[in-house]
């Protein structure tokens, strides 16, 4: 176990981060992804969305079982009767499955599955790891490589209830942010998707296109030196002293619900960076 | 969503149709049954009536009654027969009223699902193309006398301008020009548009030239019922542009269809097509 546990967090690690941030009306998604036509963040129905870091392919198919999952559902039912929850559940037993499984390689995954509600009180976020963990985050996560990094930033800069804007600002900081230096990720190379309470359709799901970005973006940086209002420091600014509180960053989110492997939950996947390579468990 | 882990087929690349995903996976949701061969069923279920579409410069609109049928009685007068099929696209039925919802909402998912999956929207000629295939997979159900006719409507990108698509039972697709309509008002509703209708018409307009339509199958056919005043029931009316498609609100349809109402009674059988020739 400890092998495919190791396996599956190099592969992992060597992506790059995703972060999710919940702000005042919604929930919002970034990653760097230079791929304007291989999505990390999508939608799977008309208040829930997907975001993976990992192996494209394996993550991949579990977004078209959830998509699936969630039209027959919204078919044979209601579409009210589409839960976040009910993906979140999925999503773990069949990680939890293949990752305890001798007969199969396990997946070098990591997603989000987020749902949205009528206020932001009950919007929900499903952190789940690669052996069908399931974490229920509050406000912000990170996932992928320098998910302890990024995640580390969110949790000193992250406040309750921001716009938009300032929600993607502080969401772009935090993916050019390393222990070493912070640097300036371009829009073009960037992801961005939010679920959006305020849309009046009912498929709240909206990619933000990077003129959008620019934008946004723009604002931060031109001018950050006379803004007030911005939350975020511009990304010159040195990096901030926290690797005294970054081992224990991880654990120290509240797991609420734990499924899967029968095996103990292990060690945050950026630990075990300078090991050597470890092969797949072959069968 | 299950409890277990999800089923392999679900995992499977392959399919980006939704409703070829359902026929393998649990067909018993599929909106038709095994009823016993050579009964006629048409006289057990509800029929849903009228529906007119016609295009203008920049968009295209969709109009349906609200009355549906069974037999000579009256089954519903608030039903709804005309759908938002995605941002882009409508489509209206006319036929067995039950079966036709349960059409409109695979087709719907069918259009959603490969938005999802694919990350791209059809074509207007790819979903078009799509609901011909439902539609021809209710050909045993037609046989039986549970027919289902849609009209498929839908803003063209490329093209910059609405479509018209009409249908026959068996599944064929016939893009139609200017204006078209379907169900059994529909006959005299196309003789009225085809006095009234100009291309050049504005949204307005052509809403108000809709509603006449709409008038004029309710007042020749029992089948398709008229404004009604009483209840505040009126014609459902769904206008699809660049922008993407509305549904009007009561209150606007209503102002169109009172002031259609005022103009019936002093002119019982409506407004008068110039002629061209005459004196």
């Amino acid at each position: 176990m400890r092998d495919r546990a190791d396996f599956a967090r190099k592969g992992i690690s060597r992506g790059r981060a995703l972060v999710s941030l919940q702000y005042a009306d919604g929930i919002v998604f970034a990653s760097e992804n230079p791929s304007a036509a291989l999505h990390k963040v999508s939608e799977i129905y008309d208040r829930i969305a997907f975001a993976a870091v990992g192996r494209y392919n394996e993550f991949e198919n579990l977004r078209i079982a959830g998509v699936r999952l969630a039209d027959m559902r919204g078919y044979a039912y209601d579409r009210r009767d589409v839960t976040g929850r009910g993906l979140a559940n999925a999503y773990a037993q069949t990680l939890g499955t293949i990752f305890s499984s001798g007969g199969e390689k396990p997946y070098e995954v990591e997603l989000f599955v987020g749902e949205i509600g009528d206020t932001a009180e009950s919007d929900q976020l499903y952190r789940l790891t690669y052996d069908g963990q399931v974490v229920d985050e509050h406000g912000f996560a990170a996932i992928g490589g320098a998910a302890e990094s990024v995640g580390g930033y969110l949790k000193e800069r992250y406040t309750e209830g921001a716009s938009l804007e300032e929600a993607i600002k502080l969401a772009v900081a935090a993916l050019g942010h390393t222990d070493t230096d912070d640097r300036e990720i371009a829009a073009k190379d960037l992801e961005v998707a939010v679920l959006d309470r305020t849309r009046t359709q009912p498929r709240k799901f909206r990619r933000i296109r990077p003129a959008t970005l620019v934008e946004i973006l723009g604002s931060a940086t031109v001018g950050a030196a006379a803004q007030t209002d911005s939350s975020e420091p511009p990304a010159a600014e040195p990096a901030p002293e926290e690797p005294a509180e970054k081992p224990a960053e991880k654990p120290a989110e509240k797991p609420t619900e734990e499924k899967g492997a029968d095996d103990v939950p292990l060690a945050p996947p950026a630990d075990d960076d300078g090991e050597p390579p470890i092969a797949p468990p072959l069968d | 969503m299950s409890e277990s882990r999800i089923p392999a087929a679900y995992m499977t690349p392959g399919t980006s149709s939704f409703a070829d995903f359902l026929t393998a996976q649990s067909p018993e949701l599929l909106p038709r049954h095994n009823a016993a061969a050579g009964n006629n069923l048409g006289d057990i279920a509800p029929h849903g009536t009228t529906i007119v579409a016609a295009t203008f410069p920049g968009g295209v609109i969709i109009a349906g009654d609200r009355r549906a049928t069974q037999g000579n009685l009256i089954a519903e007068r608030d039903m709804r027969k005309v759908f938002p099929s995605d941002e882009y696209s409508a489509v209206g039925i006319a036929g067995s009223a039950g079966l036709a919802v349960e059409l409109v909402k695979l087709f719907q998912t069918e259009l959603e699902h490969y938005e999802k999956i694919e990350g791209t929207t059809l074509s207007i000629e790819g979903k078009a193309s799509r609901l011909s295939a439902l539609v021809r997979g209710n050909l045993p159900m037609a046989m039986q006398g549970l027919v289902v006719v849609p009209l498929f409507v839908g803003f063209d990108p490329d093209a910059g301008a609405g479509k018209i698509y009409g249908y026959d039972p068996t599944g064929g697709r016939y893009e139609q020009t200017g204006y078209s309509g379907v169900g059994s008002g529909s006959l005299f509703a196309k003789g009225a548009l085809k006095k009234l209708y100009r291309p050049d018409l504005d949204e307005d307009t052509l809403v108000a030239v809709l509603i006449q339509a709409l008038y004029d199958a309710a007042d020749d056919d029992s089948a398709t019922g008229g404004p009604d005043l009483s209840r505040r029931l009126f014609p459902l009316v769904h206008v699809i542009t660049a922008d993407g498609g509305r549904t009007l609100p009561d209150t606007e349809v209503a102002a169109v269809a009172q002031s259609v109402i005022a103009g019936r009674l002093q002119r019982p059988d409506g407004p008068i097509a110039e002629i061209e020739g005459g004196q």
